[in-house]
């Protein structure tokens, strides 16, 4: 006990020393003032003799839980069975696809806006999921490709008066085009490289788009752009969030189903296999090329479909939506959500996006809690909220009466 | 040709490129050791810069100006970007040794995000302008109209860290454990080096260059804000690879060669594109030469 509180003393005074000169001081050069704020000190020796307290036993039982995995006597959780459960599974996605059909007619405008920003992360997060959580590519660029998206209909709408459906596909073909293109060279690289690459690739793409002038309109952007349109119907604007949210929705489903059913196939098992081990999978016969690239241009694929959405919903975009800190939220989300997990994905970008909306005092936050949820989440859940589930085949009969008979 | 133009884009490029190559120093150690991009290395210098700026601050606002400031901010930015460094590694990757090699970059990335907003929120999101704290030498005025003084600074200060670097790396007992580390650490530890300490070791100096990287900077651009440490920290990563990740001569010349090539493609073709140029370099090299040009290419083991 007295050790813990030796240590707990140790960590405060240290991160006090740490933060002293960033948060006690402020300096403002241009009119010769220092303000000194030596009471955020106090919080922070308070906050991290506690928060030491937590990491230490946090560490402790992640290792003592490690060892009790090793041991194989790794207890099935109850939620765990549940969602292994199918008749459960289709009745609470059955309640779930119930609520989302009714939710704009019983909530207003402001919250079916909030909840289509909602549901384009979810569409993100899935089609990031593909390449980082399925395939094991990370992605750090991956905004560029909704930008195509996006930009693709601001320009074919401005210069071409081309409507929101026939651009639709057009803008996730192209995001696809594009992950071909990008996916291509950097085929060979390992993970690290590849997130730097992809990195690379996402500021040129923003660059860019800044100063392109002559095609993307640059810094300003392109504004009226139309919303998606109905047989010509005139919906007013609350008529139009509605019918985005649907669209919305059914593009959600559809990316839902899709993936789904990609996990599940030949090719989105041979994502995982690579994932696992690339030398393994490339032994078994695998092509790792055409892989790799269909892992890439799928995530690319979504994107740009609901790059050409975001577009339609927000009538106006302008390079600053495309940046690194945008790639950075998708990221959070599929990993606070769970690397290959399509229900975590999802809640995670629902818990993301809607809860810095609804606390607002807390928006500011935002970024700083996403960094530090990234962090913690690697060191305690490196598998998400909810963790992917892997189809597991048993074996039917009696293994021991065969051996014996043999 | 235009030589004088030629000679002010070459000098430029110079002082730039040693700056990348003080922080890519941090990336290229980091990476030797445990094959680990530290994402927020970039934000570790942000930091350095910001202590230099608070401690020159106090100063010149209670009356200290001259070379004394100068120094005593230096100090005060690499003993806090080293305690950063320390404490960056203890926490967010020492945890995670062993795992897969995807997560400690996706702790890095949520790291440096944190970083920089942890300095937003405390601070300010604006820039601020920092002193000039190096002087105007007398000595160099015959040829300050071609290189002033702190170009100068900078490029002395550069050598005079990687000398004492590559001598504590080569000759001190210290870097033979480092060397032996980055080689085997298992075996490394069997011979009894305390690989923990060292790792930390390499933080703590990677850090402290980035800090001094980050006063020099400051004070030659004048200004500072939460931000400028991601795009520095990602281009100091370019001249890392480009040089071969993990040799540190190699950080030293990926430096110089992404300076000059942003230079003069800033002074020849478009200063608008001048980032696209570094990343293109970075995209170009890492498809063509992915080991760098000293780097040696790791043949894979099954």
């Amino acid at each position: 006990m007295l050790q813990e509180l030796k240590q707990s003393l140790i960590a405060s005074a240290w991160f006090v020393f740490l933060t002293f000169p960033l948060l006690a001081v402020r300096v403002n050069t241009t009119e010769q003032l220092v303000e000194w704020r030596l009471m955020n000190m106090l919080w922070v020796a308070l906050a991290t003799f506690f928060l030491s307290y937590l990491w230490r036993h946090a560490l402790a039982r992640k290792q003592a839980r490690t060892k009790v995995a090793e041991d194989g006597s790794e207890k099935q959780s109850r939620t765990r069975l549940l969602m292994e459960d199918m008749s459960f599974r289709y009745k609470a996605m059955g309640v779930l696809l119930v609520f989302a059909l009714v939710f704009p007619l019983i909530f207003d405008s402001y919250q079916v806006n909030i909840m289509n920003l909602a549901l384009i992360y979810v569409v993100l997060g899935l089609g990031l999921n593909i390449s980082v959580g399925l395939a094991g590519l990370l992605d750090l660029g991956y905004i560029a490709f909704f930008g195509v998206g996006a930009y693709s209909y601001g320009l074919l709408n401005h210069h071409f008066d081309l409507g929101f459906w026939a651009v639709l596909p057009v803008g996730g073909i192209l995001g696809c085009l594009f992950g071909v293109v990008l996916g291509f060279p950097i085929l060979r690289l390992r993970g690290d490289y590849l997130a730097i690459v992809t990195l690379g690739f996402g500021m040129i793409f923003q660059i860019v788009l800044q100063n392109w002038s002559d095609f993307t309109m640059g810094m300003a952007g392109i504004s009226k752009i139309d919303y998606p349109g109905l047989f010509g119907m005139d919906m007013g604007i609350p008529g139009t969030i509605k019918y985005i949210y649907y669209i919305m929705l059914a593009l959600v489903v559809f990316t839902i189903l899709v993936t789904m059913r990609l996990r599940n196939s030949r090719i989105g098992r041979a994502w995982i296999a690579l994932r696992e081990d690339e030398i393994a999978c490339v032994a078994m016969g695998i092509d790792m090329a055409r892989t790799k690239l269909s892992a890439y241009a799928l995530g690319a694929f979504w994107a740009g479909m609901i790059g050409v959405l975001f577009a339609a919903k927000q009538a106006y975009i302008n390079p600053a939506s495309f940046g690194f800190m945008e790639s950075a939220i998708v990221l959070s989300i599929v990993v606070l959500g769970g690397m290959g997990s399509i229900l975590g994905v999802i809640l995670g970008a629902f818990i993301l996006i809607l809860l810095p909306e609804y606390l607002r005092a807390f928006a500011e936050y935002r970024m700083l809690a996403f960094g530090a949820a990234m962090v913690l989440m690697m060191i305690f859940r490196p598998q998400g909220l909810i963790s992917n589930i892997r189809q597991k085949y048993e074996y039917q009969g009696n293994l021991k009466e065969e051996t014996d008979n043999g | 040709m235009d030589w004088s133009y030629f000679l002010e884009l070459f000098l430029s490029g110079l002082t730039r490129g040693s700056i990348y190559a003080l922080i890519a120093l941090g990336y290229t150690m980091v990476y030797g050791i445990i094959q680990l991009i530290n994402f927020a290395h970039g934000e570790i210098y942000m930091i350095g810069a910001f202590v230099a700026l608070i401690v020159a601050g106090i100063c010149t606002i209670y009356g200290f100006t001259g070379v004394s400031v100068l120094i005593l901010a230096a100090i005060a930015a690499v003993i806090y970007s080293s305690a950063y460094g320390y404490t960056l590694e203890k926490i967010a990757y020492r945890p995670l040794r062993g795992a897969p090699r995807l997560s400690p970059l996706i702790s890095a990335i949520g790291m440096s995000i944190f970083l920089q907003n942890y300095v937003l929120l405390v601070q300010t999101p604006d820039f601020l302008p920092f002193p000039n704290l190096i002087p105007d030498f007398a000595f160099m005025e015959p040829v300050a109209h071609i290189i002033g003084s702190p170009e100068l600074v900078i490029l002395v200060t550069t050598v005079v860290t990687m000398i004492l670097l590559t001598l504590l790396i080569k000759k001190t007992k210290v870097g033979k454990a480092m060397r032996a580390t980055q080689q085997d650490m298992s075996m490394a530890r069997l011979v009894g080096i305390n690989v923990d300490r060292i790792i930390s070791l390499t933080f703590v100096i990677g850090s402290s260059l980035a800090a001094i990287g980050g006063v020099l900077v400051a004070s030659y651009i004048g200004q500072v804000n939460f931000f400028i440490g991601f795009l520095a920290g990602v281009k100091a990563f370019t001249a890392a690879v480009l040089g071969g990740i993990g040799s540190i001569p190699g950080a030293v010349i990926g430096g110089l060669v992404l300076g000059w090539t942003e230079s003069f493609a800033a002074g020849y073709v478009s200063s608008d594109y001048e980032d696209v140029f570094a990343f293109g370099l970075l995209v170009l090299i890492l498809i063509l030469r992915p080991a760098g040009i000293l780097g040696k290419a790791r043949k894979q083991k099954v």
